[in-house]
């Protein structure tokens, strides 16, 4: 009995230690007051003002842009990767594996200086199109990572079987293969956009002056003095890449097994 | 006899450094039931991918009805497969994974679905056109792989050991199946298997193969009765190798004992492999009319006969009989000698797996 009730707070401490400051964010978006220390009461004005300023909706769509384009073009190289790596040797594919999952567990600074070096070296223009390639670039591992282990639990012998009644290779891999991988890539797409929404570090190396992501917009902010309006977009943030990730989590990302 | 409809010609294949065919050549005639036969690793899954286009030959060609496809994808060829794990379309319904085909081919609506009412009929699976594969049995999904093939008209079906993954009985009941099934269809089958059972009671031609070359090509009677070698008799059934002197015509000395026997021309004193099935060793107790006396030393009850293990002159004889003779009694040992098959020996060891005959 005393156990359970152990059991039953150590869950809960950790939830809150886990989400107090989350919590903490949402309840003083809707804060009245400025200060951060008393209430003054229930208010949506923050959000109202975030939502009438141009800064900020600009840099929620170039947020959206980045994270899409760049999820469904590593989603596109992604796949491709894993179809060739499947066909690879042993060796070779492990090698491969290992090289892609460097990108996830190496330090984003090191990720975002060192594309920020590789930009400088090619004299690019830093902007949209320096983020949307450094998104692109960490994106790739994410999309491999969740269908890799699709396209291994396939039966081979399904695009052979393809090919054997007639159809050609774009056509068996469009009818076939990727029905049958599609919850791994989208699973992929998500994880991508997720990672892509909410990564700072390593847009912060890759911008270029007057073009903003929400996140460093709020570092931005921040830095002048901390307003209200940010705890609000903080929030909205905290909540897309929540639902985001429950949908993930969802997701029948390939171990449901087919066979009886 | 039909006409050739595929020939390959001097075909060698290897993986890395893994020889797996060696200048094989191989021809299937119009109509036939031809299986290819053999351990793992001997080849013949890879002969028969090589046919289906699926891998292309080192050297060597594929003639299919007099035209050189060795370089065809598989999707150009006339012929389609039934692949061992099935392979069908899981996210489409089994309708759906038969018109496959026939929608590539660009075909009337009313066609398929004539040709999938038809199939479904043809393997017995009339009510399940809407459903899954997920919700088949193994047998019904190898059943609608069937199908998926076979709607495309192909002048050959490929089957590579479509049968493995069933149980016994289910096993035996695809056997008839696929006999009516190639009756009704009037076309070539090729088959790949494992099991000398199977090849046994369904083709028409059989083809033994082991570590990339033929070791023998023929009827299930004549790979049965006579063995070329001691790989081929060892490989289909059981059956009791010995190792013999051929005294002259006619004439072998087993064990140090003289047997009559029908072969002939291997020449005089020629040490030679003799096989004997099992049920072709005759026991009696009447120890002293057996041409060779032994002691019964192992009973195995099999349903339909005993199987039996008979020690005699230092070699265990493997019998099959249908009378039971209880361990550790005396028998003797008689052999009918159309029974007696004789063999050359192999060379050397390697000679073991090669020793094609042309």
């Amino acid at each position: 009995m005393i156990s359970k009730i152990l059991k039953r707070v150590y869950i809960a401490l950790i939830f809150v230690f886990l989400y107090a400051p989350m919590f903490t964010l949402i309840v003083l978006s809707f804060n009245q007051s400025k200060s951060r220390a008393k209430w003054g009461g229930f208010t949506f004005k923050w959000y109202l003002a975030l939502f009438s300023d141009r800064v900020v909706i600009q840099a929620l769509i170039n947020t959206l842009l980045i994270a899409l384009i760049s999820a469904l073009v590593a989603c596109v190289i992604g796949t491709i990767t894993c179809l060739a790596m499947n066909r690879m040797g042993n060796v070779s594919k492990s090698i491969l594996t290992g090289v892609t999952n460097i990108p996830m567990l190496n330090a984003e600074i090191v990720t975002g200086i060192s594309l920020m070096l590789l930009f400088l070296f090619f004299k690019a223009k830093f902007g949209f199109v320096t983020i949307l390639l450094s998104h692109i670039t960490f994106n790739i591992p994410y999309v491999i990572l969740s269908v890799m282990p699709r396209i291994r639990k396939m039966n081979p012998s399904n695009y052979e079987a393809a090919l054997d009644l007639g159809a050609g290779p774009l056509y068996a891999f469009f009818k076939v293969v990727l029905p049958d991988i599609w919850p791994g890539v989208l699973s992929g797409f998500l994880m991508a956009f997720t990672m892509s929404l909410d990564d700072f570090i390593i847009t912060h190396f890759t911008k270029g002056p007057g073009v903003d992501t929400l996140s460093t917009k709020i570092y931005a902010q921040v830095k002048k003095g901390i307003n209200p309006e940010m705890y609000a977009l903080s929030t909205l943030i905290f909540i897309s890449v929540l639902i985001l990730l429950i949908l993930i989590n969802r997701m029948p990302s390939g171990d449901k097994e087919k066979e009886k | 006899m039909s006409k050739h409809l595929i020939d390959l010609q001097n075909i060698s294949k290897s993986f890395g450094n893994h020889l797996v065919l060696d200048e094989m050549n191989l021809y299937i005639r119009e109509n036939e039931f031809l299986t290819l036969l053999g351990p793992s690793g001997c080849g013949k899954t890879t002969t028969l991918r090589i046919i289906g286009g699926f891998e292309n030959p080192d050297v060597g060609k594929v003639i299919f009805d007099g035209k050189d496809i060795t370089r065809l994808a598989p999707n150009k060829r006339q012929l389609n497969t039934v692949f061992q794990k099935y392979a069908l379309f899981t996210h489409m319904t089994i309708a759906e994974n038969i018109a496959f085909g026939l929608r590539i081919k660009k075909k009337s609506k009313a066609y398929i679905d004539d040709k999938i009412k038809y199939a479904l009929k043809l393997v017995n699976l009339e009510e399940y056109g809407s459903r899954y594969p997920e919700s088949l049995s193994g047998g019904q999904q190898q059943r609608v792989a069937i199908a998926r093939a076979i709607v495309n008209e192909p002048k050959v079906l490929l089957l590579d050991e479509p049968l493995g993954a069933l149980d016994l009985k289910l096993r035996q009941d695809m056997q008839y199946e696929l006999i009516r099934l190639k009756k009704e269809l009037g076309i070539t089958f090729v088959y790949v298997t494992h099991d000398q059972e199977e090849a046994l009671t369904m083709s028409d031609t059989i083809v033994v193969m082991n570590q990339g070359y033929i070791q023998q090509i023929g009827t299930p009677e004549m790979i049965y009765n006579e063995p070329e070698n001691a790989f081929v008799a060892d490989f289909i059934g059981d059956s009791n190798i010995i190792s013999s002197t051929m005294i002259q015509d006619e004439l072998v000395e087993i064990l140090g004992v003289k047997f009559p026997c029908v072969d002939k021309g291997f020449g005089e004193n020629k040490p030679v492999d003799v096989v004997i099935r099992p049920e072709d060793v005759e026991l009696t107790t009447d120890v002293e009319k057996g041409r060779i006396q032994g002691v019964v030393s192992h009973i195995i009850f099999k349903g339909v006969h005993y199987e039996m293990e008979v020690m005699a002159n230092g070699f265990e004889w493997l019998v099959h009989s249908t009378s039971c003779f209880p361990v550790g009694e005396k028998v003797g040992i008689n052999v009918d000698p159309f029974n007696i098959q004789i063999m050359n020996k192999p060379e050397s060891e390697d000679e073991e797996a090669v020793g094609v005959e042309e």
